[in-house]
């Protein structure tokens, strides 16, 4: 995309799918996902490492889309929140954000989301404080983050087959 | 002074579905914990928000933008960027003379400035280019001979002769930009009245909306016609703006206002970059987008004004006030936005929680060369709240009188007009204060030093009773829909996060008998819908609400003659509910209604009833078609060492007349209650010499999730006569009376008084310190600037309460 610096392929898995795309060596994970692959579920408030709205799990892992290259991720395993649901179903915690109403104006729900699904897939029985925690780099603007954390509760418990 | 419901003027709804107002009339989906009706698409990443829209051949702008706070410019020369590859068009402000803002009264900007900037970020170019990362090398081969002038960088310096030439050229008095002078009663006798007199000085930081969402517009011209999508609170703001600086008439304008990622009121105002994008797009015939950065963001701003207060009030030894007067002077950075109205809210509200007999207002905005402030959820009334609350918790303690009881006995009472002419309906002041009072069992245990509790009250709007422009139109209509393909309601409202999409499925859903996803709901559209004036001063539930209502009723009727006229029954008996209207399907009604009349579809429309406001130059701000009120009690514990402040829980009880979405109002309640707590601890949008602090998310300080407290809300349903179903805003109400309670809660934890916001620890320290060495143990503003107000307009008592 930008004038200098070359270009290459890279390979990812996107949400289970085999990608491949040019890319160039400037270029990081969240512009491949939104502009490259059109995955523009995830968001960016900031581009600089700040916001948490760019939260992605690679290899398993949060991290934020905006500060990794392209480049540096070749071969890792990408989910993003549209691979969340399977189908039609809903992730637990996407069902509990939005019974809650834990998304307002929704615009860091998919980092939240991938915040969330990190700290559960890590411990399935958090306290509120280890939910704060793992939020404490995404920020929201809208909720005040009650409702958030109570869905990640929510959600944690469903999960382990309790309500 | 007070009368029943019945004798205020104003349309009378009924509170139960048809207009029932049956006790107790059972509700369907009205105050059911629903998700909100674009619940799905938010939790799977489905929505599309403006930077999201990717449309064939689009173009990237960005824009140029003033370093210097303050320069004339000598010359802008882009023959470079123009002859850059991959650039299509760069445009100078000689491509777009025509000035704009949002209130006629101030068309003070320019799209791209022409003679002058004004603050760090006036935009200067508008580069269009095949990508962003060419429009960017493209804008730093434009050459802009800026000749530097002297920064006005605070009110104080705003208020001296200007150093080499006032911001605006039309200003009357240096860098004054707007006075408002009223007095109501008098005064004079008032303060002679008074067994004690207090003043007070105080003052407010400016702040940030910071929503998480950058501004994004992408605009496409094709033919004659123009299409805008943008991150707008208020798409008919833009489609005026857009059909005034660019000539064309408002048919061939549509906007369409996207799925929002937080407003706030920081995307209220028409922006440069959304003229920029049309423009360019007219040029190039090809699409074109620009989406700020947060850098940007901070620049474009219209955020919080700082505000600087003085205030004096006469009270009788038993706490009754007899007076007050009231001077404020904001800092509204480089343009007028929506300042007047702004300056107007800094004085308009006190009176509409305490019946002050006679009241003296004096308020003045100035211009600095800093980013525009403008509406921030609250617009102008958070400061003078926190000013009032605070200096009437000094009172209290002067007079020796529980700071509860001092204001009850000053309380408004529900069905009264203030001296100022506000109409005061439905209120549940009193209400509030009793429920939050004792659900936080306020200072009624002992306390130890380090902690403490805070106790604050306030009014807010449900929307603004006048409109933007002059104009006798509704302030709100919607289009219904109702065929063999189903129900769709079409309105001019803008869903910003905070659920009005929902909130009109739920309302023409109770009034149909459907269910609610049996409601499709198309919004913020200038091209499909009818004009609603935007999402701001807490408007949407009320006005947009009862269009919906309006236009629900009317299609009620049809379908209900529809099924009476075949069965020869009359109208009356013909039950609407659960899917049925009388004996026969929702469906099976509308396909009788469609044979006999065709198509069918009804309309609704709202303008806020005659006499809710005086008679007087300046009465058009501060009414609204009701008030909600609210009570808060902050409990924290500050540090003496280090002079931080946790806090513990927040109590907030808030009158909302009723609760149509239970999910909805928590989440602004939650909302509220956040920002007000990032506004009175860490928020500043702060300069040094013109430039600003701290542009960026991580140095801008907010409570991030470890920092929120536990919040307790009460709510209070008081059923407003003119509300729909009685409903009243829940947006803005709530985060009022928190910003004082924190501070009051910090001179009782520790005994000083930080009479400015935000709260930080250094402040804390400071106050402590001085109190050790004997000081008042107070931080905050010396003194208020000697400003030279006009002479005040005297509204005796028969303007102030003539019905216009
Ligand atoms: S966009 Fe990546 S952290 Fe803000
Ligand atoms: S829901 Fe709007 S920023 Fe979190």
């Amino acid at each position: 995309m930008s004038p200098p610096g070359s270009s290459r392929v890279v390979r990812l898995s996107v949400n289970g799918e085999p990608r491949e795309t040019i890319v160039a060596e400037n270029e990081t994970l969240l512009e491949v996902l939104r502009e490259r692959l059109r995955l523009t579920g995830t968001k960016h408030g900031c581009e600089l490492g700040e916001c948490g709205a760019c939260t992605v799990l690679v290899d398993g892992d949060q991290k934020l889309s905006c500060l990794l290259l392209a480049t540096e991720v070749e071969g890792a395993a990408i989910v993003t929140v549209e691979g969340l649901a399977s189908g039609p179903d809903l992730h637990p915690l996407q069902d509990a954000f939005m019974e809650l109403g834990a998304s307002q104006c929704g615009y860091c729900t998919a980092g939240m989301l991938m915040s969330a699904k990190a700290l559960l897939d890590e411990n399935d029985e958090p306290t509120e404080g280890e939910i704060r925690d793992a939020l404490s780099g995404n920020v929201c603007r809208c909720t005040g983050y009650a409702s958030i954390v109570d869905a990640v509760g929510v959600a944690a418990a469903r999960l382990r087959g309790e309500r | 002074m007070s009368a029943g419901p019945e004798a205020w003027a104003g349309r009378r709804l009924g509170a139960g579905p048809g207009g029932d107002d049956e006790p107790g009339a059972a509700f369907r989906v009205v105050g059911k914990a629903l998700p909100r009706v674009d619940g799905v698409q938010k939790v799977t990443g489905a929505t599309i928000y403006a930077d999201d829209i990717e449309l064939p051949g689009m173009l990237a702008c960005v824009l140029l933008r003033s370093p210097h706070p303050h320069a004339r410019i000598r010359s802008v020369d882009a023959t470079a960027a123009r002859s850059l590859p991959g650039v299509t068009a760069v445009l100078t402000s000689e491509d777009l003379p025509i000035r704009f803002g949002p209130l006629p009264i101030s068309q003070d900007e320019e799209v791209l400035a022409s003679a002058k900037v004004r603050y760090v970020g006036d935009p200067v170019a508008a580069v269009a280019a095949r990508d962003e990362p060419t429009a960017r090398a493209a804008c730093k081969l434009i050459e802009v001979d800026y000749e530097v002038l002297a920064t006005v960088g605070s009110i104080e310096e705003a208020l001296e002769v200007p150093v080499d030439e006032p911001i605006h050229g039309d200003t009357e008095i240096g860098n004054i930009h707007r006075f408002v002078a009223l007095e109501f009663g008098d005064v004079d006798e008032g303060f002679a009245l008074a067994d004690h007199v207090r003043e007070d000085v105080l003052f407010y930081e400016g702040s940030n909306h910071l929503a998480m969402e950058e501004h994004s517009a992408t605009a496409v011209f094709a033919g004659d016609q123009l299409t805008l999508w943008s991150s707008t609170q208020a798409p008919h703001n833009v489609h005026r703006v857009l059909s005034k600086v660019l000539e064309l008439p408002m048919g061939h304008v549509r906007v369409v206002a996207t799925p929002h990622g937080g407003g706030f009121g920081g995307k209220v105002d028409p922006f440069a970059h959304e003229v920029a994008v049309a423009k360019l797009a007219m040029v190039t015939g090809r699409p074109v987008k620009c989406t700020l950065t947060r850098e940007e963001v901070f620049y474009n701003h219209r955020g919080r004004h700082p505000v600087l207060m003085w205030v004096r009030t006469g009270a009788t030894r038993d706490g009754k006030i007899t007076a007050m007067h009231f001077r404020t002077a904001l800092d509204g950075g480089a343009y007028a936005s929506l300042g007047v109205a702004t300056t107007h809210y800094t004085g308009a509200l006190q009176t509409a929680t305490y019946a002050i007999p006679a009241y003296r207002f004096e308020g003045a905005r100035v211009f600095t060369n800093k980013a525009t402030c403008g509406p921030k959820r609250g617009h102008g009334v958070p400061q003078p709240r926190f000013g009032l609350e605070i200096h009437l918790d000094k009172l209290a303690d002067d007079l020796a009188i529980d700071p509860v009881v001092l204001r009850q006995q000053n309380f408004v009472k529900p069905y009264t007009r203030t001296v100022n002419g506000l109409r005061i309906t439905s209120s549940g002041l009193e209400e509030v204060t009793e429920k939050v009072v004792a659900a936080s069992a306020f200072r009624r245990r002992p306390r130890p030093v380090g902690h403490g509790q805070g106790f604050a009250v306030s009014a807010y709007l449900c929307g603004a009773g006048f409109p933007m422009y002059l104009n006798r139109m509704p302030h709100s209509e919607v289009n219904l829909k109702v065929d063999r393909g189903g129900v769709t309601v079409f309105c001019g409202a803008t869903d910003i996060g905070q659920g009005s999409d929902t909130v009109l499925a739920t309302l023409v859903a109770e009034e149909l008998g459907l269910a609610r996803g049996d409601v499709r709901v198309v919004t913020a559209d200038t091209g499909l819908t009818p004009v609603d004036l935007g999402s701001y001063s807490s408007r949407v539930t009320f006005m947009a609400g009862n269009a919906a209502i309006d236009a629900a009723r009317k299609m009620r009727a049809i379908l209900v003659d529809a099924v009476a006229s075949r069965g020869g029954q009359p109208g009356a008996a013909v039950r609407v509910g659960d899917g049925g209207i009388g004996e026969v399907s929702f469906e099976e009604a509308v396909a009788l209604a469609e044979e006999a009349r065709g198509t069918i579809s009804t309309s609704g429309s709202y303008a806020p009833p005659k006499g809710i406001s005086g008679r007087f130059r300046g009465s058009g701000v501060g009414p609204s078609p009701a008030f909600t009120f609210t009570a808060a009690v902050v409990d924290l514990d500050a540090d003496p060492l280090t002079g931080e402040v946790r806090v513990n829980k927040v109590f907030v009880a808030h009158d909302i007349g009723r609760i149509l979405n239970p999910v909805l109002v928590r989440g602004q309640v939650d909302g509220s209650v956040y920002m007000a707590l990032g506004e009175a601890l860490m928020e500043e949008q702060s300069y040094r010499k013109g430039l600003h602090h701290h542009p960026s998310v991580l140095e801008y300080k907010t409570p991030l999730a470890l920092d929120m407290p536990a919040i307790e809300t009460i709510l209070v349903e008081t059923i407003d006569p003119e509300g729909p179903y009685g409903a009243k805003e829940v947006g803005q109400g709530p985060m009022l009376p928190v910003v004082p309670a924190v501070v009051s809660a910090i001179h009782d934890a520790l005994g000083v008084w930080i009479d400015e916001v935000p709260v930080t620890p250094d402040k804390v320290l400071r106050a402590l310190d001085q109190r050790a060495k004997g000081g008042e143990g107070r931080v905050g503003p010396r003194r208020f600037p000697d400003i030279p107000y006009p002479p005040c307009t005297k509204v005796s008592p028969d303007a102030a309460t003539a019905s216009l």
